[in-house]
């Protein structure tokens, strides 16, 4: 818990949370009928509405991306180090938003939701939701904002997909977009990783089939091993290497299966405590929404055909470590987007931290996204 | 890939007076921008500029110039064919592994290349290594032969014989010294008194 709260941080902040009546038709075929979507804002929005900025959100991360909820938070929102007062995504100048998307389990609506029609926790009867879906709503949600269009839409790893179909569905409400340490599709080999990650948790005795709420448990070994899977995938080996090499927990090798290695102790941990913050349904969720996306396939599987409506200024970032989206992946959007004569500025930032790079604070990159942010200052302030 | 990093570039006016307005541009190695910024402003084109250097990506996007991070040693399988009406290379022909090959992804992607380099054929270059014996540092080599980054200087002899084993057509021919002056000397002994030369070229 800080005492006194960093001067470069957006301070306390408070979530809301927006009701929908309106029916929402999501790609698989079904509906939601109606829906929360919570939310927290930074900065002021100005008079004309022009400075607002969308920030997407990752696979496992949620609608709380700067500041504190409250003096006791251990840590700040996920994405700190990029949004405050003076920062990269400065809300001295924009009007930041960022909400949880549809399947979260942070406060909008998702599997543990109540299901109106059975009063019970929807579990594995929660719709599967999209990329496209969650633009969708996330439209919606811009259009009670009054928001009509965004200065800019911003999204790593998955988040950098929704930033690619905010360009697809909705061209001429994205002035500006950054697509970080993203990708136009998952390869065979990602999505065999989120398979894992799901068979893990559909193994768990707990799962219950997804009525786990029901029963008052959760599949927590089902989830941490899908968690610890992850975590593996999102560092480099380098970075692993770095952090952990063999050093050994005791000091001795123990010849048998409790934590030897530093690793596996950090493993564990972080497993761990992924559980108590996150639900295994919204994971499953989240990893097919992952597994769908696939915005070239609509066009003829031609990544430049769906870009083709595309007006916004791009900025792409790619990580070299980043072996999840590696920086091929980005080639593939830019050179899509280059097609389409688009303004891009592309930039391979090289670093050992692997996929989560995206969220460390690294010169390299805040040099580059500060730089590319500095013209959006320019735009509000004329 | 700059190499004439603290002097001044006699080579970007030409290329701006070379380029057809309203044209599709790739500048391979370039650098802070200024000539896609140049020929933004002066010929209205639409360019996207090459670039290894993180700081020169800050450079180009603090001049609103289209950049993308690449090796050029990689090559340019990437672009398609004829995606460009020009690929232009200022100083950096010399620098990379295979110029031969560079030089023929260029005109793969670009109807037309324009290349400059530094012209190792001119004379001061010849007087320090005949009479001096070392290797030439001049104001536009700069740099010493263990720390240079220009692993393929050649002359104007040397590209043009290049030109003609590559079936490489050379459309207009320009050498300039640092002034950015060229003189009826320059015109009559270019490989001895030319400085930078500047050429554009197309497949046969």
């Amino acid at each position: 818990m800080p005492d006194t709260l960093p001067e470069d941080s957006i301070g306390i902040v408070t979530s809301q949370t927006m009701h929908f009546d309106t029916s929402l038709a999501l790609t698989c075929g079904r509906r939601l009928d109606s829906y929360d979507i919570i939310y927290e804002t930074y900065g002021t929005l100005n008079a004309d509405h022009s400075n607002a900025i969308l920030i997407c959100h990752a696979l496992s991360s949620d609608h709380h991306a700067a500041g504190y909820n409250s003096m006791d938070d251990r840590k700040p929102g996920w994405w700190e180090t990029c949004i405050g007062p003076g920062k990269v995504i400065d809300t001295n100048h924009f009007f930041v938003v960022c909400i949880n998307n549809l399947g979260g389990c942070k406060g909008s609506t998702g599997p543990a939701s109540i299901n109106h029609d059975t009063n019970k926790p929807y579990g594995p009867d929660f719709p599967i939701v999209t990329v496209k879906d969650w633009v969708e709503s996330q439209a919606r949600f811009a259009d009670k904002l009054n928001i009509k269009t965004w200065l800019a839409v911003i999204g790593g790893s998955l988040g950098g997909m929704q930033v690619l179909q905010w360009n697809i569905d909705f061209p001429e409400r994205v002035k500006h977009a950054a697509v970080i340490a993203a990708a136009p599709k998952l390869t065979a080999q990602n999505i065999g990783f989120n398979e894992v990650a799901r068979q893990a948790i559909m193994h768990d005795v707990d799962f219950h089939e997804g009525r786990y709420y029901e029963h008052n448990t959760a599949p927590r070994r089902g989830l941490m091993l899908a968690r610890m899977l992850g975590h593996i995938t999102y560092l480099s080996d380098d970075a692993m290497r770095e952090k952990f090499g063999r050093e050994l927990r005791q000091g001795k090798i123990s010849y048998g299966f409790d934590v030897d290695f530093q690793v596996e102790s950090y493993l564990r941990y972080q497993g761990e405590s992924f559980v108590d913050r996150f639900d295994a349904n919204t994971y499953l969720l989240m990893t097919k929404a992952l597994d769908y996306f696939d915005p070239a396939a609509d066009y003829d599987d031609d990544l430049s055909k769906a870009l083709s409506h595309a007006r916004a200024n791009f900025l792409v970032i790619s990580f070299s470590s980043d072996w999840r989206f590696a920086p091929e992946r980005s080639r593939e959007i830019v050179k899509a987007l280059q097609d389409n004569d688009r303004d891009i500025c592309y930039a391979e930032i090289e670093v050992p931290h692997g996929h989560d790079a995206f969220l460390i604070p690294i010169k390299d990159y805040l040099d580059v996204f500060g730089a590319w942010m500095k013209h959006l200052v320019s735009e509000v302030s004329a | 890939m700059s190499t004439l990093k603290n002097s001044v570039r006699p080579d970007l006016q030409t290329i701006c007076e070379w380029i057809k307005p309203r044209s599709r541009i790739l500048d391979l190695g370039c650098g802070d921008g200024t000539l896609l910024a140049m020929l933004k402003k002066e010929r209205d084109v639409n360019g996207y500029g090459l670039e290894i250097e993180i700081s020169n990506i800050v450079k180009c996007v603090n001049a609103n110039v289209n950049v993308i991070q690449a090796d050029l040693n990689a090559g340019l399988s990437g672009f398609d064919d004829n995606a460009f009406d020009y690929v232009v290379m200022t100083q950096a022909l010399q620098a990379v592994e295979r110029p031969d090959r560079l030089l023929n992804d260029m005109l793969r992607v670009g109807r037309e290349g324009i290349v400059t380099f530094p012209n190792f054929g001119h004379f001061r270059s010849r007087l320090q290594l005949f009479f001096g014996g070392h290797m030439p540092v001049t104001p536009s080599l700069p740099s010493k032969w263990f720390n240079t980054q220009n692993i393929h200087l050649c002359t104007l002899q040397d590209f043009e014989q290049l030109c003609i084993e590559s079936k490489i057509q050379i459309l207009q021919r320009t050498v300039v010294d640092r002034d950015h002056r060229t003189g009826l000397g320059m015109k009559l002994f270019p490989n001895l008194l030319g400085e930078v030369a500047i050429y554009r070229i197309k497949n046969h």
